[in-house]
């Protein structure tokens, strides 16, 4: 019997124990607090599939060996560009909307991430820190992009002075929550009670469902074996660099249709700084899902998210509660999500091969 | 009268982990003499020197039998820093050179000689200043001693790599007590000029009454400045002679020996050989594989033979399927059946039915992390596309069917594991070449090149693995190519067997042709082997 538990407890592993641990004790404070706990609940789970896919776009990367992608910001902006373009066209359909804006992201993130994918080849044994800085640098890049696109939508650009993009969009004319409405239900009462965003969930297991049927295929397998042991994939005949370009392609287009998921859940687009750090919160998620700097798996990515985001969800209305001075929680915010960050980057086993 | 050894190891025996490597060796090296130790490969030289130099490898693993005395006087040496306080030092192979100090730095690091400073006197010898005028006195002391006319002061790091090893000596030398010098196949690395003058140096040394232990494969060297040898064979101690009693030809038929041992039960022979018959053709063949390369090679493998590889490492026999294989840049050409490989292709040779198992089993023969199954069925389903099921334009795989051939592999070459799910990591040596044996054989090749087949692995599935690659050479008819340092082995089962020495073809010999024309072709002496420069 200890054995069975022993090795139960080595397949969970001690960091995921401490996490699933800390989520349920912030969930149990939150009820004596006064909180509700089922809309608590469920803006965990919005939280978990509007995330996930950013999150999942971590898999393919560390399959084929570059490691943790902290450079998703490059297919993030890939994914605004896209959905940018879908309200400047105004397409009124917002399912067409969306399909028009994924399109588009993910053929301008699949070149990126092609590109990408070819510098991380030049630079192999250090593709984590570069990645960072491919993933910062990007954003400033885009910064100026972002001010100097010619787009004459009103939805898109400052209403005075007619040039340069907000900081913030409203989707709400074009693909604004067109997952999270569909099949929606509330659980209890329609106030209060647990909101399940179906649709979006759905889209985010269907995602899921692809990707782990590519790392099933052909393609897939060779990518997988590139990322593990390049030595064994070359006597194979397999191109390592061409899998490793893959696999950064497949990862940066993921990160495309991630953001646009998660704009249309939020029903704001974010330019400029917001989409910083997602780099970093993707990377922890599937850290403390399981995941480590050689091997993810989805199963990595589903759990990860949910605990990651769960914790975010449920910390900071805790926070605001225990700490209501003003500015404090916001603090507490920014220590406990870096917090998570760190704790999770520092128990990933093994390093860089 | 008795002789004086300056160096007295007697019965020597040690084991790795029940592996028994020493059996019983003596070592006596009198002071001032250069004195040769030889064997092949594995034949426990390292372990040794490893033992005469107390390094931690020997302690860790239970330490060793057999007694080590030093002018006569018992001596224990269990750290390095004791072999050092023994006057025992050592010329590395690999230089253990700073390249950014200068030659002084570099013969003085450690050793520094200093001055007290109104620092050190508070906080203690560690802040003193260095007395370069006294060091660099030394250091130039050490370096004609050896007979070496370099400025002291130039930095090391664009030296010439004869000058690193010469630079490597003159710190041992300088070195105070100084009385054993270990030099371990020094001239590996070095030109031909350089190594005439590290001999000249290494006599030099030896007649201020410095001894030293020389390790070569080279027989020739040996000849020229050595004044006896130890010779070792599988760990065991086989000779000790002065070279005036001895000859080139005694030296390499000590160090082969006849094996009696028989690795492979005789099978039926059917087959038909013949020079007609090619299956690879192998043409002015070169490959620029690091510490193996290959400097142009030409064989012709008959169909259905079994054709070894020989030579010692580091002369580019591995080098050859790393070549084929296209894993390592290579120029020439190898031509299957009649059909020229592109060796620029990577896969080319797969795809024309080579399969190759290679040396390195756990760095590039299997995916650690990955089943056993995944393992076996990998190369098949990506060169061949077996072990896949389409689905629309997707190409998906089959696990239900690798899983059935998995378990067909695991029964055929008796592979001992828990089932296709267990990682290939977690196996034994064996097991974990009978995986790879498996891969390559899913693929259904018409050439096995196989390396190192036995490496690691333990006696059992030794003979299972050799037997094995007899049986599909006789009954299925398949060319194999086999690549191994142990000459036993190559000699129990090929047909024929090519020696490689310094990248290029020593001499095909037969099985049972005499040990000492083994041996001279090993050590690369190349006497009645005609046209194959």
């Amino acid at each position: 019997m200890s054995e069975r538990l022993k090795s139960i407890y080595d397949s969970i592993g001690l960091p995921r124990l401490i996490i699933v641990g800390f989520f349920l004790t912030l969930l149990a404070a939150a009820a004596p607090l006064g909180l509700n706990v089922s809309s608590l609940m469920g803006d965990a789970i919005r939280r978990w599939a509007m995330y996930g896919i950013l999150v999942l776009a971590m898999v393919p990367a560390v399959q084929s060996g570059i490691g943790l992608n902290f450079g998703i910001s490059l297919g993030i902006v890939a994914g605004l560009l896209g959905a940018t373009l879908a309200i400047e066209l105004g397409i009124g359909n917002p399912w067409l909307s969306i399909l028009f804006a994924m399109l588009v992201g993910l053929a301008i993130g699949s070149v990126f991430g092609i590109g990408y994918g070819m510098l991380l080849n030049r630079v192999k044994g250090s593709e984590m820190t570069v990645s960072t800085y491919v993933g910062f640098s990007v954003i400033a890049f885009m910064n100026m992009i972002w001010l100097s696109l010619p787009y004459k939508s009103g939805e898109l650009i400052w209403p005075l002075g007619g040039q340069g993009m907000r900081t913030t969009i409203s989707l709400e004319s074009s693909f604004g929550g067109v997952f999270n409405n569909f099949l929606a239900f509330t659980i209890g009462d329609p106030v209060t009670g647990l909101s399940i965003p179906t649709g979006l969930i759905l889209f985010f297991l269907l995602t899921c469902f692809l990707v782990g049927v590519f790392m099933k295929s052909k393609l897939g397998m060779a990518m997988s074996a590139a990322g593990s042991n390049p030595a064994f994939t070359r006597s194979s005949g397999i191109n390592v660099d061409k899998m490793r370009i893959l696999g950064t392609a497949v990862s940066t287009a993921l990160a495309s249709i991630g953001i646009i998921t998660y704009a249309q859940s939020y029903g704001f687009l974010q330019l400029y700084n917001a989409p910083l750090m997602m780099g970093f919160h993707s990377v922890a998620a599937v850290l403390i899902g399981g995941a480590s700097i050689n091997k993810a798996k989805i199963s990595h990515v589903i759990i990860g998210a949910f605990l990651f985001q769960g914790i975010l969800a449920v910390a900071l209305p805790v926070a605001n509660k225990v700490l209501p001075e003003g500015n404090l929680s916001d603090v507490i915010r920014i220590i406990i999500s870096n917090g998570i960050i760190l704790y999770a980057l520092s128990k990933t086993k093994g390093g860089s091969k | 009268m008795e002789t004086r050894y300056l160096l007295n190891m007697e019965n020597i025996s040690k084991e790795y982990y029940g592996n028994r490597v020493l059996k019983g060796v003596n070592l006596q090296v009198k002071p001032g003499e250069i004195h040769a130790l030889m064997g092949e490969n594995g034949a426990g030289k390292s372990t040794l020197m490893n033992i005469l130099f107390g390094m931690p490898v020997i302690h860790s693993t239970g330490g060793f039998e057999g007694t080590v005395e030093i002018d006569g006087k018992p001596a224990v040496i269990d750290a390095p820093h004791k072999a050092m306080d023994f006057g025992i030092g050592m010329v590395h192979q690999e230089f253990m050179l700073i390249p950014g100090f200068t030659v002084t730095e570099n013969i003085k690091v450690g050793r520094e000689i200093s001055k007290p400073t109104l620092l050190s006197r508070f906080l203690g010898r560690s802040l003193e200043t260095l007395d370069m005028d006294s060091m660099r006195r030394d250091a130039k002391k050490a370096l004609s001693d050896i007979g070496l006319n370099i400025e002291e002061y130039v930095k090391v790091a664009g030296l010439p790599i004869g000058y690193m090893q010469f630079v490597e000596i003159a710190r041992e030398i300088d070195k105070t007590g100084i009385k054993l010098l270990v030099f371990d196949e020094p001239t590996a690395v070095l030109t031909e000029s350089e190594a005439e003058r590290l001999l000249e140096i290494m006599k030099t040394i030896a007649s201020k009454g410095i001894a030293i232990i020389f390790i070569t494969h080279r027989l020739d060297e040996v000849m020229a400045v050595a004044d006896s040898l130890t010779v070792l064979r599988d760990g065991e101690f086989v000779a000790r002679k002065d070279i005036k009693d001895t000859s080139v030809v005694e030296i390499a038929e000590l160090m082969i020996g006849r094996k009696v041992e028989k690795l492979v039960d005789d099978q039926e022979d059917t087959r038909i050989l013949s020079d007609d018959d090619i299956a690879m053709s192998i043409k002015d063949f070169y490959v620029m594989m690091p510490g193996e390369m290959v400097k142009g090679i030409d064989l012709d493998i008959r169909k259905g033979e079994i054709f070894g590889i020989g030579g010692l490492a580091g002369q580019g026999k591995v080098g050859i399927p790393n070549g084929i294989m296209g894993l390592y840049e290579s120029e020439g050409t190898v031509k299957v059946f009649g059909e020229e490989l592109d060796l620029k292709k990577l896969g080319n040779a797969l795809e024309h039915g080579i399969a190759n198992v290679s040396e390195d089993r756990r760095g590039v023969g299997l995916l650690l992390d990955e089943s056993i199954e995944n393992n076996i069925v990998f190369t098949a389903m990506q060169i061949k596309e077996d072990f896949i099921k389409k689905i629309g334009p997707m190409k998906l795989f089959d696990s239900k069917k690798a899983k059935e051939h998995a378990l067909d592999m695991i029964k055929l070459l008796d592979i001992r594991c828990t089932g296709p799910k267990q990682t290939a990591g977690s196996l034994s040596g064996g097991n974990q070449q009978k995986v790879c044996l498996a891969r390559a054989l899913t693929i259904d090749p018409e050439i096995l090149i196989v390396s190192e087949p036995t490496r690691g692995i333990d006696i059992g599935a030794k003979k299972l693995v050799l037997e094995y690659l007899v049986k599909l050479n006789r009954e299925k008819g398949l060319t194999i190519i086999m690549v191994s340092s142990e000459l036993v082995e190559l000699r129990s089962l090929c047909d024929r067997i090519a020696i490689v020495s310094d990248g290029k073809l020593a001499k095909i010999l037969k099985p049972n042709d005499s040990d000492a024309e083994f041996g001279l072709a090993m050590a690369g002496l190349r006497k009645e082997s005609g046209g194959n420069e």
